[in-house]
């Protein structure tokens, strides 16, 4: 192996091998990272394709489309007619999923990084990394018989005393499938991403930091408020935005709980003025759907693609453009993602 | 993290003499107000409505716990103290607060799936027939044919994901340096797919093979792709986290003897790395083996027993809980039951993969002398 450089005459041939093996692995390598740019180009131009004909149809002259899902008050004009609802909905839950989902996960991973005892520290973020781990079906069943039950009294109650926030207003559901359990359930999907990522952030701030404030005779809350916060504020924003990236896309829990109208709607605890997400708007029409109405699906898809990449890249961009530690944490929260 | 010990603001020099530990509540004070908050609360909840509604009860614990230790600390240490307590406090909260629902989920599981799961329903095809046109729907129990689906549609899916994830890592760390733009594109385009919504990659799948094979073009191989779209991020992203961990020294000295780079790169660093490797592969699929939303779109649906992943749909686990469920038979308690055995089945699936990793982790771990 070694012994190329000993005898020049039998090292030629080997070393014109052994340069094509090089060359073949590195073109190799660098075709397989050249794919990923295709895929991700193929997913946007493929759901283009089969999006386009129904998003540029005449939805007025077509029967499939304008009465696509009974709309509530009269045939669908447009495509974008029919999409803005469903997208307000994706945004809608994702948003309520991240109000409620991203204050604990924050302090979730503040206990895991500054306040559980160092040994078991590192099994307790395991257990949250758990919640990644169950299935995203499983969640949506549990939320049917475990969620939808549990927040009913929670809803009588805010109904009845915060009625007039219009949030709240509206007849209460009897079988609980509101938005609000949707909302609950995406919360607790989005715990372990945002979780993880804060956590890997908090642990990176700079003990010296942290040492001075208490050396100054800061307790533990205000050496977290002065050091780790101001550290790690950017990569909480991100965290944030990747737990709302998350939830837009996320399927079977909105699919199984709630029981939606395609609307735009504010309220969360009725069960006939959901608004309808897109993610759960093509699994439950897509099998019984026909091609136009295919069509129109993929291009609600295409939506949602357009939308959780920007969240996404904002995210990306945040946690590598204004964060502190940049290449180093690069790496890091990768693993998490 | 070194404890906090702020020396006392104030001490009462006039009852006794002064003590370190003077305007500072007793050591073991929180659990001990903890538990007394919790059994008072109980009492009270039990005199008042003769039942004890556990939820009710933590919640209220909690709340009252954060009022008794921020008054008494308070009125004992001083403010900067009580709110430091009070944080505590919510931080634990919170923390249970998310174990909470891996608990109840993981139990709920168990005890509804534990009802149908036996030999019969592993080894049986069945499900609820649904049939679009006549809406009528038959029910057996049974879920053969989604395991072998499942296996089938994943085993695929790792087959094309960790050649092509395992490469890009390689190109990634090996190849480029950090300031080469394809890799800064390429890194960057890795961390975006991880976001990609699972449902938008089934669509994908479906339109690539709608637009090649026809309209009636779901398949197993379909669905396949699709997870790849999602796994392939997930495999690069932990092969590079593996591969960076490999010492230098090792790569060089293997340069410094004369092998070639491709040679160092898998008898070397890839060998170093190989458990970690295996492990995140192992962690990829069971994330990608409970996918619902993509399968569905790409494969459809089916109660045959089909094992061809070329042509016609194909059924998996998760996909099986999702239509007995949301499509139920006339007999809805049996679709249902279904779907908890599917789901527990599916569960006990990912936990198995999960263990798989972390014994691989363990026992194929580099040596360290």
């Amino acid at each position: 192996m070694a012994d190329t450089a000993i005898r020049p005459p039998a090292a030629k041939p080997t070393k014109s091998t052994r340069r094509a093996s090089d060359r073949i692995f590195l073109g190799l390598s660098a075709g397989s990272a050249s794919l990923i740019m295709v895929i991700l180009a193929g997913v946007a131009i493929f759901l283009i394709i089969k999006g386009i004909p129904a998003m540029t149809a005449n939805w007025a002259a077509n029967p499939d489309l304008s009465s696509i899902q009974n709309p509530a008050h009269r045939p669908w004009g447009s495509f974008w007619e029919y999409v803005g609802p469903l997208l307000w909905g994706s945004i809608w839950s994702a948003l309520i999923a991240m109000v409620l989902g991203a204050p604990v996960a924050i302090g979730i991973a503040l206990f895991i990084s500054h306040y559980a005892p160092r040994r078991i520290a590192g099994f307790l973020g395991y257990i949250v990394d758990l919640l990644a781990a169950v299935p995203s079906i499983v969640f949506g069943l549990w939320g049917i018989i475990v969620i939808r039950p549990f927040l009913l009294p929670l809803s009588d109650f805010l109904n009845q005393y915060f009625g007039w926030i219009p949030l709240f207003s509206g007849p209460v559901s009897s079988t609980g499938s509101t938005m609000l359990a949707g909302g609950v359930v995406l919360a607790v999907m989005i715990l372990p991403i945002v979780t993880s990522i804060t956590r890997e952030i908090f642990l990176q701030t700079p003990r010296l930091h942290e040492e001075a404030a208490l050396a100054l005779g800061a307790t533990r809350w205000e050496m977290i408020r002065l050091s780790v916060f101001p550290y790690a504020r950017s990569g909480m924003v991100s965290a944030t935005l990747l737990g709302l990236g998350r939830a837009l896309g996320e399927t079977m829990a909105i699919a199984l709980i709630i029981s939606p109208s395609v609307l735009y709607s504010l309220l969360v605890l009725t069960d006939g003025y959901n608004s309808q997400t897109i993610a759960a708007n093509i699994a439950l029409n897509f099998p019984v759907a026909s091609d136009i109405q295919r069509s129109a699906l993929i291009g609600t898809g295409l939506m949602l693609f357009v939308v959780s990449l920007a969240v996404n890249i904002l995210a990306r961009y945040i946690i590598t453009a204004t964060g502190p530690g940049k290449k180093r944490r690069r790496r890091k929260e990768g693993k998490s993602a | 993290m070194s404890a906090p010990t702020a020396a006392p603001e104030t001490t009462d020099r006039t009852s006794g003499p002064a003590r370190l530990t003077s305007g500072r509540l007793p050591r073991f004070i929180e659990p001990i107000v903890l538990v007394a908050v919790a059994a008072a609360v109980a009492l009270v909840l039990f005199v008042v409505t003769q039942h004890l509604n556990i939820a009710v009860w933590l919640v209220l614990t909690a709340v009252f716990y954060l009022i008794a230790i921020g008054v008494g600390s308070s009125i004992v240490e001083n403010r900067r103290k009580a709110v430091d307590r009070v944080v505590r406090g919510i931080v634990t909260a919170f923390f249970v607060l998310a174990v909470a629902p891996l608990i109840s989920t993981l139990w709920t599981v168990v005890a509804q799936g534990i009802k149908v799961v036996n030999w019969t329903f592993i080894t049986s095809v069945g499900g609820s027939t649904f049939d679009p046109n006549t809406l009528a729907v038959v029910n057996t129990p049974g879920a053969l044919q989604s395991i072998v689906g499942t296996l089938i549609i994943t085993g695929i899916a790792t087959l094309i994901s960790v050649p092509i994830g395992i490469l890009t890592a390689v190109y990634l760390t090996e190849y480029s340096l950090p300031t080469n733009p394809l890799r800064r594109t390429i890194t960057f385009l890795v961390d975006v797919m991880t976001g990609i919504p699972s449902i938008v990659a089934g669509l994908f799948a479906f339109s690539l093979f709608a637009l090649i094979v026809g309209p009636k073009a779901f398949s197993g191989f379909s669905a396949s792709v699709a997870l790849c779209v999602l796994m392939i991020p997930i495999v690069v992203r932990s092969t590079e986290e593996m591969i960076r961990l490999v010492p230098s020294e090792l790569r060089e000295a293997s340069l410094a003897l004369g092998v070639p780079k491709s040679t160092t790169i898998m008898k070397v660093v890839l060998r170093t790395a190989a458990s970690g490797i295996v492990t995140g592969v192992v962690l990829a699929i069971a994330r990608v083996v409970g996918e619902t939303a993509p399968i569905f779109i790409a494969a459809s649906f089916t109660d045959n027993f089909n094992a061809n992943p070329f042509r016609d749909p194909m059924q998996t686990l998760a996909v099986q809980a999702y239509t007995a469920y949301s499509f139920p038979g006339k007999d809805i308690d049996a679709s249902q039951a279904q779907a908890w055995g599917a789901a527990l089945l599916l569960v006990i699936l990912v936990v198995i993969f999960n263990l798989i990793a972390r014994i691989v982790a363990k026992v194929f771990a580099p040596k360290v002398r």
